[in-house]
């Protein structure tokens, strides 16, 4: 047939019409809202009720890890109703789904505040995500509550950031890894922003401490193939592996590990994006044994941890884990009514100028907010993943650390930026 | 020296991934002319009947097994199918199969979001296949990857005996190699089609099915496999099971040998340049058919 020789051109328009398609993706989502200049978006306190943003991917990609923070904002907020709400007001939450695109959530951001007039909002996880949301709500000098671990370096007059900064989980795995003589470390991480970030700063801690970066790879994120990048692990004679792969790229990571025949004693991965959503989804006969960093396992002690987990279980079924995000998302919401009755008002400006020092007994242990920052005082912990897929702590920072986005408090850190 | 047979195992075990996807395109696209950007969604249809079975049969070895034959079916069906509704209506507009198809791939890929949820999903892998024997000093065979390759391994054989000794594949070969005169000699030219696309599309649930091995199960994961089986199928010489064999190792083994000694990313660009080079000097790829016909 005629179709033989018609089918490499054919083949190349194939290409580019995949091409065209990502580029329809991209302009589909309009940049309009970076042009939009009013700043009169004032939140409206004026009825009974007043109308809070939750903002995750509850589609896409990231749905399987911003669900459940979703779920945790939403429980905090009927929590916090069934008590008498905020300054005798009831909260009213208004889901937006940034459906994993980071474009969409600028939009859905300023829909928030502009046609919802709500008096903060809640939600974002990937540091994309942040970078896309922050000038608009600068713009309109409104309130984002950011609950994820991230990269550091970044401080926003209109974000409070509730997960741990680089030197509230990065910094003290570093530290326990040193501790326990694992000196020479290969990095895996996804190609992004996060990763890179993350293994500049291993890379100046290793080198003012005396331990070695033994190798450094990037594997595109989403990428499942990881044969060579294990093969190189083995080879490079690491005492440990720092991962900072992203999403479902960790499973076929891990996967390739034990088939590889290295396991955690032999060589231990110490993970800091792999929380106990990500050990159930991964499966446990992969993981059993790796480490992770984070400031908060479902198996944390303390009273306040058991109400949550029995609350959010109630709220979503048993077999739900509770994780480090959704954590720091429920108590987003208790902080900013802390902040808000402590102002005894709505205002951004009187909210954010009561944050310094309002404390919280949280599930994962005190937790403080420092006005300066407008970052959270958190203590580190480091956990080991069980047989039955729950963390269980190995260490902890004993206090909670202050933030310090900027590691400016590190003589190593100079120059980092 | 270990390194350089440890990579080059897993050259191979990447070269059997890249074999078992563009397998199936071989027949579909290198035999009939039909660009289907489905074949992704074909491939992704194996692995979530793999993650099916397991839910409903208990043991992962056996699920395994079972799903083997059944992704072959569940996937080939959806062939058949898509072949009898579009595209026997377009064998003379190849361009235009690209188009259909890639809206039926957009098409799968919603519909397995709303069946299978949005997150990607996992099975477990029989525990012997998550075993590694070693093979003296630091090298060791993984062994999904070598039931990987053994199934590849298994498709090609079965794929070349039933093109060159069944009736079937007499009549497919018929076919490709003239259409007309296998219509006028009787041949039912339809059935043929269709066979052929039901074989083709199956093939890429087998390879779904192999993939469950290595990774996660997502409605795009057929969209990450997609361009490499193309590229091995037109690089191999289209419609040549011999080019598709040899290109998929040594891209494979191209692959992991630059992996090895750069990264990933500079891997992949290189391999790449190598693709177009080579494509500059051999347009027809590295086998070609020989026909009478002068396309």
């Amino acid at each position: 047939m005629s179709g033989l020789s018609i089918s490499r051109r054919g083949l190349l328009a194939g290409a580019s019409a995949l091409g065209a398609g990502a580029a329809l993706t991209a302009c589909g989502a309009k940049t309009g809202s970076t042009e939009a200049s009013g700043s009169g978006a004032k939140a409206d306190t004026s009825g009974d009720t007043v109308k809070v943003g939750l903002l995750n991917s509850l589609s896409g990609t990231m749905a399987i890890s911003e669900v459940t923070v979703h779920n945790a904002l939403l429980l905090a907020v009927k929590e916090i109703n069934a008590a008498g709400g905020v300054l005798g007001k009831k909260l009213k939450p208004i889901s937006q789904d940034g459906a994993s695109d980071w474009p969409t959530f600028a939009e859905k951001a300023e829909a928030l505040i502009t046609d919802d007039k709500v008096v903060a909002t809640f939600g974002c996880w990937t540091s994309a995500s942040r970078k896309a949301v922050k000038p608009v709500f600068e713009r309109y000098k409104s309130l984002l509550f950011y609950p994820v671990q991230y990269e550091g370096l970044e401080q926003s007059p209109y974000i409070f950031y509730i997960g741990a900064t680089t030197n509230q989980q990065i910094v003290p795995a570093l530290d326990y890894l040193k501790k326990q003589g694992l000196t020479r470390l290969y990095l895996v991480g996804s190609d992004y922003v996060f990763p890179r970030t993350a293994n500049k700063i291993i890379k100046a801690y290793a080198k003012a401490k005396g331990m070695t970066v033994v190798g450094e790879d990037y594997a595109p994120l989403g990428s499942t193939e990881f044969s060579t990048i294990v093969n190189k692990v083995k080879d490079a004679g690491a005492d440990a592996v720092f991962n900072t792969l992203n999403g479902d790229s960790n499973v076929a990571f891990f996967k390739e590990y034990k088939s590889a025949g290295l396991t955690a004693k032999s060589l231990p991965v110490l993970s800091v994006s792999i929380a106990e959503e990500e050990v159930k989804s991964i499966g446990t006969q992969y993981l059993e044994g790796q480490l992770t960093a984070w400031n908060y396992y479902e198996t944390t002690p303390g009273a306040a941890n058991t109400t949550f987990v029995k609350a959010y279980q109630a709220a979503y079924g048993k077999d739900k884990p509770t994780s480090d995000p959704m954590e720091a998302a429920y108590i987003s919401v208790y902080l900013w009514k802390d902040m808000v009755e402590k102002a005894g008002s709505f205002d951004v400006a009187k909210v954010k100028a009561a944050s310094g020092g309002i404390e919280l007994d949280a599930p994962e242990g005190r937790v403080t907010v420092d006005g300066a920052t407008q970052h959270v005082y958190k203590t580190a912990r480091i956990g080991k993943v069980g047989a039955d897929g729950l963390i269980e702590e190995v260490w902890n920072s004993g206090k909670p650390i202050k933030p310090d986005p900027y590691l400016k408090g590190y003589s190593w850190a100079s120059g980092l930026s | 020296m270990t390194v350089v047979l440890n990579q080059s195992f897993t050259g191979i075990s990447i070269g059997a991934v890249l074999l078992l996807i563009a397998l199936g395109l071989t027949l579909t696209f290198g035999q009939m002319g039909v660009i289907n950007m489905a074949h992704g969604e074909f491939i992704m249809a194996g692995a979530y009947t793999t993650y099916v079975l397991q839910k409903s049969i208990s043991g992962a070895g056996l699920s395994l097994l079972v799903a083997l034959p059944v992704a072959f079916l569940v996937a080939g069906a959806m062939g058949a199918l898509l072949e009898w509704l579009l595209i026997r209506r377009l064998y003379t507009r190849p361009l235009d199969t690209l188009l259909v198809t890639w809206g039926v791939s957009l098409m799968l890929q919603q519909l397995a979001r709303d069946i299978f949820g949005a997150p990607n999903v996992q099975t477990a892998a029989p525990d012997l296949l998550t075993e590694n024997i070693p093979v003296g000093g630091a090298i060791t065979l993984a062994n999904n990857r070598l039931f990987i390759l053994g199934l590849a391994l298994l498709c090609v054989l079965g794929l070349t005996i039933v093109l060159r000794l069944t009736p079937l594949g007499r009549r497919i070969r018929a076919v490709v190699q003239n259409r007309d005169l296998a219509e006028v000699s009787g041949i039912a030219t339809g059935r043929v089609d269709r066979m052929t696309f039901f074989i083709g599309s199956g093939l890429a649930g087998v390879a779904g099915v192999a993939l469950t091995l290595v990774g996660p199960i997502g409605p795009t994961m057929g969209t990450n496999y997609i361009v490499d089986a193309f590229l091995v199928v037109v690089v191999g010489g289209i419609g040549q099971l011999k080019g598709s064999v040899i290109t998929a190792f040594v891209l494979g083994v191209l692959q992991s040998v630059l992996e090895y000694s750069t990264t990933v990313s500079v891997a992949k660009v290189v391999v790449l340049v190598a693709i177009v080079a080579f494509l500059q000097w051999r347009p027809q790829g590295l086998y070609t058919l020989r026909t009478r016909s002068l396309a």
